[in-house]
Parts: C-alpha cells; sequence; structure tokens
C-alpha cells in the first residue's frame, strides 16, 4: 500500500494525464470508426450483393497483427497521435459496420413495407423506422469496438502516441514490475467503465417501447 | 375513381401474377378481392400504390395515370393497412397514427388533434395515444393499424387481410365496426381477403379472382344468384349457397300463385261465404283486371256489415311487395309489421300471388331439413326471429 502511494505521489499527476491521453485517443478513434461504420453500413444494405465483399475484406484486415497495422502506417503518416488515431480507426470499423448492417436488415419487412406503403421516403424510412428500430444492435456494436479499442490503444505507445502504454512499455524495458501494473490497472478500469457507461447509454437511446418490449418478453 | 385497363403483371422469372384484369369501380364502393392463395390478390392491390410496378396496361384513379404521379405522393394519397398490422414498435400509438400526418408536415397539436378524433371512432380512449402496440391486445392494434390508413383522410383505402390473424369474435365485431366506419366516411376501400364469410358481410361488390385472371366481378347476392361457373360455386360452397338462398331467392319464387281473391262488387255475405269455402280469415281484393285494390277481412266485415253490404265500400287499403323484391327483404317486413300475409304485385300493381307467414315457415324448414342438414341453422339466427 504504501507503495502505491509512494509511486501515485511521484507520478500522479503524469498517470492522469496519460489516462487522459489513452481515452482521448481511444474516444477519438471510435467517434471516427462511428461516424464512418453507421452510413457505411446503412449503405451497405441497400447493395447486398457488395455487402458480403466488403465486409468479408474488412475481416481480413482486422486478422492483421495490431503491431504490423501500427508499423504500416509510421511510413505513411509517421508517428504520434495521428498515425495511432488512424489505425485504432480501422479496428473499430469493422464491428460498428457489421452490427449497423445485421441491426437494419434485421428490420421486419412488414414494418418496411408499412413505411413504403404510407409514402417514406428513402431517407425517412431511415431516420423513423431502420435506425430507431436497428439502435440496440448499433449500440452493442459501438461498445463492443470502444471496450477493445481502450485495450488495443496500449499498443499506439509503440508509436509514440502517449498513453498508459507509456507505462507498460517502460516496464517492460526496464523489468519494472510497477510500471507495469501502473499501466495495466488504470486500462482495465478505463474500460470497465466505458462498457458501464455505454451499457447504460445503450439502454437509454433504446426507443421506450421496445425496451418495455423486452421486459416484458 | 378507380379503374384498371388491362393490367397484366409478369415478376423476373416470367411468373404471371395478373393477366389482363380491367375493373372500375366508384367512389365509396366496398370491394373485396377474393380468390385461392397465389392468385394475385396482393399483387393487384400493390400496384394501385406502386409498390408493384404493372407490366402492362393502366390504373387509373380519379382519371390520373397512377404510373404518372410521383410514388410517394401517391401512396401519402392513399391509406394502406398492411397484412401483419406493421405497427411500430417503438413509436407510441401517438406516433404510429399520427406518423402519415408528420410526413405530410402537419403542425404537432393539430396532429394531436386529429389522433384523438380517430380514436374516439374506434372507441378508444385518449389514454391509449401514450401506449406503445405491446401493450395493446391484438383487436385493438388491428383498430389502430386501421386508424393510420384513415388519419390523412385520404379517400381510397387498401388493406390485404387485415383481420386476417384475429380470432373469430374480436374479427366478427371489428368487421361490424368497420363497416360501419367505412358508410359513415365514405371512403373506397380495396380489401384483400381469403374469407368468403368476410367478403359476403363487407363487400359492396366482389371481385373473385384465380391465377391471376378475373373470373367474377358483382354484388354479394349476385354472386350467390349467379355464380360464374364451377369455381367460383365452389368456392362459395355448397353450404353457403344453400343457407344464402333465402336470402336472394325473390318473393316470386316462393309465393303462393293463386290467392283468394274477390272483386269489390260483390256483397259482403258472398265474401264470408268464400272465406269459409277456402278456410281463410281474409280475403284480397282486386278489381278485373286483376288490380289490387285493398282488402278485407272478417274483422272489418263483422264491423261493418250493418252500414255497407258491397265488399268495395268496406275494403282497406293494403302494404305489399313487387315480385322481384328479395325473400330476405319480405321477411324482414313481415315481421318488423306483423303482418299475417303479404301480397305480391308486379310492377303495374296487378296482384300476382302471397306469401304468407306459413310460405315462410317452409322456406325456414326447407333450408334446415329440405337439403343436408348441417349447419343452416344459422340463418335463421341471422333473422333474429
Ligand atoms: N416478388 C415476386 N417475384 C416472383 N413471383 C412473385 C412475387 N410476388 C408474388 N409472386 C407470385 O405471384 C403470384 C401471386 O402472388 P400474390 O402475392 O399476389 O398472391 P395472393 O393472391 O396475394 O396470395 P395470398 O392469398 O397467399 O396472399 C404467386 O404465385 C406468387 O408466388
Ligand atoms: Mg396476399
Amino acid at each position: 500500500m504504501a507503495t502505491v502511494l509512494q509511486f501515485l505521489s511521484t507520478y500522479g499527476n503524469e498517470l492522469l494525464l496519460k489516462t487522459w491521453e489513452h481515452l482521448l485517443i481511444s474516444i477519438i478513434a471510435s467517434l471516427l470508426g462511428i461516424l464512418v461504420a453507421v452510413p457505411l453500413g446503412i449503405a451497405l444494405t441497400r447493395f447486398p450483393k457488395g455487402a458480403g465483399t466488403v465486409m468479408g475484406t474488412l475481416g481480413i484486415i482486422q486478422t492483421f497483427p495490431s503491431f504490423a497495422i501500427l508499423a504500416f502506417f509510421i511510413p505513411i503518416v509517421g508517428v504520434g497521435k495521428i498515425p495511432a488515431i488512424i489505425a485504432l480507426f480501422f479496428y473499430s470499423v469493422l464491428p460498428i459496420l457489421r452490427n449497423t448492417y445485421i441491426g437494419v436488415t434485421g428490420v421486419k419487412r412488414s414494418l418496411l413495407e408499412a413505411g413504403r406503403g404510407m409514402g417514406m421516403t428513402g431517407w425517412e424510412r431511415i431516420r423513423y423506422v431502420e435506425v430507431p428500430l436497428a439502435i440496440p444492435v448499433i449500440m452493442a456494436g459501438i461498445r463492443l469496438s470502444t471496450v477493445y479499442l481502450i485495450g488495443w490503444a496500449t499498443l499506439a505507445a509503440y508509436i509514440g502516441a502517449g498513453g498508459l502504454g507509456d507505462y507498460i512499455f517502460s516496464g517492460l524495458n526496464l523489468f519494472q514490475a510497477k510500471f507495469i501494473i501502473a499501466g495495466a490497472v488504470p486500462v482495465t478500469i478505463l474500460a470497465l467503465l466505458t462498457d458501464l457507461l455505454l451499457g447504460r447509454i445503450e439502454t437509454w437511446v433504446t426507443p421506450k417501447g421496445m425496451r418495455k418490449m423486452k421486459e416484458a418478453a | 375513381m378507380l379503374k384498371f385497363e388491362h393490367v397484366s403483371k409478369v415478376y423476373k422469372g416470367g411468373k404471371r401474377a395478373v393477366s389482363d384484369l380491367s375493373l372500375e369501380f366508384e367512389k365509396g364502393e366496398f370491394i373485396c378481392f377474393i380468390g385461392p392463395s397465389g392468385c394475385g390478390k396482393t399483387t393487384t392491390m400493390k400496384m394501385i400504390n406502386r409498390l408493384i410496378e404493372p407490366s402492362e396496361g393502366s390504373i387509373y384513379i380519379n382519371g390520373v395515370d397512377v404510373l404518372k404521379k410521383d410514388p410517394v405522393q401517391l401512396r401519402r394519397e392513399i391509406g394502406y393497412v398492411i397484412q401483419q398490422i406493421g405497427l411500430f414498435p417503438h413509436m407510441t400509438i401517438y406516433e404510429n397514427i399520427s406518423l402519415v400526418l408528420k410526413l405530410l408536415k402537419w403542425p404537432e397539436e393539430k396532429r394531436r388533434a386529429r389522433a384523438k378524433e380517430l380514436l374516439t371512432l374506434v372507441d378508444m380512449t385518449a389514454d391509449y395515444l401514450g401506449k406503445y402496440p405491446h401493450e395493446l391486445s391484438g383487436g385493438q392494434q388491428q383498430r389502430v393499424g386501421v386508424l393510420r390508413a384513415l388519419a390523412a383522410d385520404q379517400p381510397l383505402i387498401l388493406m390485404d387481410e387485415p383481420f386476417g390473424a384475429l380470432d373469430p369474435i374480436t374479427r366478427d365485431s371489428l368487421q361490424e365496426e368497420f363497416k360501419k366506419l367505412q358508410k359513415k366516411l365514405n371512403k373506397t376501400i380495396v380489401f384483400v381477403t381469403h374469407d368468403m364469410d368476410e367478403a359476403l358481410k363487407l363487400g359492396d361488390r366482389i371481385v373473385i379472382m384465380r391465377d391471376g385472371q378475373l373470373v367474377q366481378c358483382d354484388t354479394p347476392d349476385d354472386i350467390l344468384r349467379n355464380p360464374a361457373d364451377e369455381f367460383v360455386e365452389e368456392f362459395i360452397g355448397k353450404d353457403r349457397l344453400v343457407q344464402a338462398r333465402p336470402n336472394i331467392q325473390t318473393v316470386e319464387q316462393i309465393m303462393n300463385p293463386h290467392p283468394v281473391t274477390i272483386t269489390g262488387d260483390r256483397s259482403l255475405s258472398e265474401a264470408i261465404q268464400l272465406m269459409k269455402q277456402h278456410r281463410v280469415d281474409s280475403l284480397l281484393v282486386v278489381d278485373e283486371q286483376n288490380l289490387l285494390k285493398g282488402y278485407i277481412d272478417v274483422e272489418i266485415i263483422d264491423q261493418k256489415r250493418k252500414k255497407a253490404s258491397l265488399v268495395k265500400d268496406v275494403l282497406e287499403s293494403e302494404f305489399t311487395v313487387e315480385k322481384d323484391t328479395l325473400v330476405r327483404d319480405t321477411i324482414r317486413k313481415i315481421l318488423k309489421k306483423g303482418m299475417k300475409y303479404v301480397p305480391v304485385v308486379d310492377h303495374d300493381q296487378h296482384l300476382v300471388g302471397i306469401v304468407t307467414r306459413a310460405s315462410l315457415v317452409d322456406i325456414v324448414y326447407d333450408s334446415i331439413w329440405g337439403e343436408e342438414q348441417q349447419g343452416e341453422m344459422t340463418w335463421l339466427q341471422s333473422y333474429n326471429f
């Protein structure tokens, strides 16, 4: 306990800064992922033939080792926060994209027809029918991908993006367990808290009628 | 109001779902499309609001070719109730009902007022506005589905088996309710069903289809009276034809063509003789051309015989039916007015026969025991004897 306190008194400020950095990288990457993947996922539902190819390709990219992707970006965009965010962004896309696609294609055909039959335009159908009904599934994808990103963001330190990964890498280099712990514990806490928060948001954005429906079921 | 001109639909892959359909409907008509599964009812209906585009031919609404209109605009002018109700589970009843109005950019207060007004049409209170579809019973959901189609006061409503999923009792009451509603609002309704009872009950005209082709388009009575071919007959079902007979028979077919008559220049004692002879208590009074003048009965003679001596001085005028009136309506009249019999006349008031309570009992008897013995009690009930 004393060592923890001592560590915090020496590195406390730095630890907060690194945690903030870590969170920032993850959140920005995740937001970018949402911005791209949700519309893309919806667009893909309009071209079911192309959808398989796109998702297959993304699936393959996802299996590349994270280090390889990070390393791949160094010659293109250099080192630092930006390349790290870009790399993480790539990782966030697939889960969100897949869930958006599944969520939207899972909307009952009868409801779509009801919308079309009452004279909704394509946009109106997306806005009033498809997205609200797919939101729970899309949110689950966002939650999953953000929690993963917080873990992966640790690696970003490797290309000089900062964050809690700095501690872990120093610890590994210096054979200093306390640094490894100082990195790993906050990452875990961060991931758990984010999961909890996004879980709340998930319930919150789920339309009320469907929330109650689940309770009733 | 609604017109099909040589409309055909060939699906990709060559399936000919509708072929060469030509039909015309008036404003305010309730039209039922009926036929075996896969005969093209849904296809026909969806071509009206262009959820499906016809391959050949044209459909006109109030003289305008639907293919010339913007589909979104067209659909907003036509109410549509899909087969599976299709209420949006994430929206409240209010939001569901007023969605079309929202698309039409009505302001919020007007939408809310309209939604309330609509709920009262089906005897639901404003409490339901804030509820979600899953909190309603099947019948209530179906009502809301119908209201949604009525929201923008569209003159034409399309309904694809809207009551298909309901239990028979709910279904029955909803049909009744809906028919009343339609009369009141004077909508033109295209209603797809595979239930003949439903079609007979609701339709002003019934369109019977088979394999994408029109087999018969007529009023329920005409279809029961003159089924176009064996297919229609079979489709209606023998039971129903037997049951329906009193509904569609004319008075002429069941009347007694030899009523006991007397002319006006005879004396009252002659009249009494005649009554005794035929064991009846009243006589129909006619002139030489057999024109119906009225009637006399024992009671009248009893009261008036001191003052008069000729039949024409005491006869009373008479309520009659024309020979091509439906038996159904005659039964109602007889029962309502508490009459023992009704004279039957032709268009020029010539007496041609008489329908007595006894002859009505005969038809009832016939339709219960005359043919096969099952099922026919039902029509008795339908008259509320
Ligand atoms: N999209 C489609 N592509 C190809 N064939 C179709 C399509 N939709 C319907 N069909 C075929 O067209 C025919 C008519 O279908 P439709 O849905 O109009 O029948 P229906 O009379 O409504 O039947 P049901 O009472 O079962 O609803 C059927 O044989 C059906 O298989
Ligand atoms: Mg159908």
